[in-house]
């Protein structure tokens, strides 16, 4: 009896060991190197700083484009709000392709973290009956609005919440992110999140080479892997550096605004100081620092 | 169970080698990011401390090519302040004019004599970079929505340096009614979405 379970112990052990060898000689140094590196919230800056010189090196050799890699934190005293006025919005989806080309969305297969929804004037809004797929010669059409929806940076998001090995997190200034080495691709968040805002790399991601928007933030718009989540995050490498988002400077109606929600001098302030605004689902309590206002 | 833990021991003494292995193979140069983000966030304390100066910097007006300033042709001309259809110059413009045309015609908002000029409904001229306040008069909610930049659309910094558009740079003058614009694709509907799935045609 004795022997057998040595015997058996013996062979699961050898099996395994021989596996793991096999599995760990098929990898090259980088890989290894980004196996095993820990979630970002717990990386020094030193190791940090490694991370992104690897990762530099790394995307110059995979796609001989020169990337400025950055992990620029969340500057004290702010938290970001975003505020969208229904009453312009065009729905000329402009803002969903500044945003592909921003942050190196895979373009096929495609990945938009913008939604313009179409709605009818008399519906109001009604997700249910909502379209996205909308293609009129011209826009807007009569009797409709535009609802764009992307990631509402939720003050109580449920998608961190849900992430069972700590992916994806609130930033101190209410950006959501995703450290895409840690994301296992389980596609929990993407379940708890009720606006759709979040997307899931189901293939390579592909973008032609000089198409890449070089500049990036670690937990923003570096190139993706498949099998990873990915979502909208204020254009984290524009906005940290006191940039508006890419959707924001592209709208042609100015339907979009941006800043500190704890400014009082802020244009997102003055707007739920002074306009009718509405969060999306605010019956969930998930406290969006999204707002869609009225401006007339 | 005691045969067990010897055999299921050395694997992760195995890895936990090849870690440590890897980890202190890492080279270590700090490549000095710091100094980088201060100075970032200095040009920000700058860009703050000008925020009033800077906070109504515009575009030039969006004029015709050509056509200003004004006088080039005026200058030699007698002014005339009847009220009618233009029909020999400026006809493109009387084409087009909808702005409260039943009650309202070119001097309204230009001046009879001095064409380079535009003019409040108290007589004041005013130079076409300000035209926003000629436009205020009537809409005097857009203008404070404006100037706090809810209406119409601010570029630059959320926490610095702005740039305004003039109400002219989106809406015609002669015919502010927003046009319709031609709408970017749709996305792909789910079911046409083609990925590879075991990702290697598309690997780079």
């Amino acid at each position: 009896m004795k022997k057998d379970i040595s015997r058996r112990s013996f062979l699961k052990s050898l099996s395994l060991a021989t596996f793991s060898a096999l599995a760990l000689s098929g990898c090259n140094m980088e890989e290894l190197d980004e196996f095993l590196q820990r979630n970002f919230r717990v990386l020094t800056d030193k190791e940090k700083d490694e991370i992104i010189k690897n990762l530099e090196i790394h995307y110059k050799e995979k796609y001989g484009r020169e990337f400025q890699v950055t992990d620029t934190p969340a500057m004290e005293g702010v938290l970001f709000g975003y505020a969208l006025d229904l009453s312009r919005c065009i729905g000329c989806r402009r803002c969903v392709y500044a945003c592909v080309k921003e942050n190196n969305q895979s373009r096929d297969p495609q990945i938009h973290w913008i939604q313009v929804l179409q709605m009818e004037n008399e519906k109001g809004i009604d997700f249910a009956h909502s379209n996205v797929h909308y293609i009129p010669e011209k826009v807007p059409e009569k009797g409709h609005f535009y609802v764009p929806v992307q990631c509402q940076q939720c003050r109580t998001p449920q998608c961190t919440k849900v992430c069972p090995v700590k992916a994806t997190w609130q930033e101190p200034d209410g950006i959501v992110v995703v450290d895409y080495n840690w994301c296992i691709g389980c596609r929990y968040c993407m379940a708890a999140c009720p606006y759709g805002a979040r997307h899931f790399n189901w293939g390579v991601p592909n973008i032609p080479d000089e198409e890449f928007n070089t500049n990036v933030h670690y937990l923003g718009n570096r190139p993706r892997m498949k099998g990873v989540v990915e979502k909208c995050t204020f254009c984290i490498q524009r906005t940290r550096e006191g940039k508006y988002p890419s959707c924001l400077e592209i709208c042609p109606v100015g339907a979009r605004k941006f800043g500190n929600l704890l400014d009082p001098e802020s244009e997102v302030r003055y707007i739920l100081e002074n306009k009718r605004v509405i969060v999306l689902k605010e019956e969930l309590n998930f406290q969006p620092k999204f707002y869609y206002f009225f401006g007339v | 169970m005691k045969d067990k833990n010897p055999n299921n021991i050395k694997i992760p003494v195995i890895l936990m080698a090849l870690a440590l292995v890897l980890f202190f193979g890492c080279d270590n140069k700090e490549p000095g990011r710091d100094h980088e983000t201060d100075t970032i966030s200095q040009v920000r304390a700058d860009s703050n401390g000008i925020v009033k100066d800077e906070e109504y910097a515009v575009e030039a007006p969006p004029f015709t090519w050509g056509i200003f300033p004004c006088t080039d042709c005026h200058a030699g001309m007698k002014p005339n302040p009847e009220r009618r259809e233009l029909v020999e110059w400026h006809d493109d413009i009387s084409g087009i004019f909808d702005h409260d045309s039943k009650n309202r015609w070119c001097l309204d908002c230009h001046d009879l004599n001095n064409r380079d000029s535009l003019r409040l409904a108290s007589g004041n001229l005013l130079d076409f970079k300000e035209s926003f306040k000629l436009c205020g008069q009537c809409h005097g909610e857009k203008l404070r929505d404006w100037k706090v930049g809810v209406h119409g659309k601010r570029t630059g910094e959320w926490n610095g340096k702005k740039e305004y558009l003039l109400c002219v740079h989106c809406h015609n003058p002669h015919s502010p009614k927003f046009g319709q614009l031609t709408p970017e694709p749709p996305p792909v509907c789910q079911e046409n979405i083609k990925f590879d799935t075991n990702g290697k045609s598309q690997e780079k």
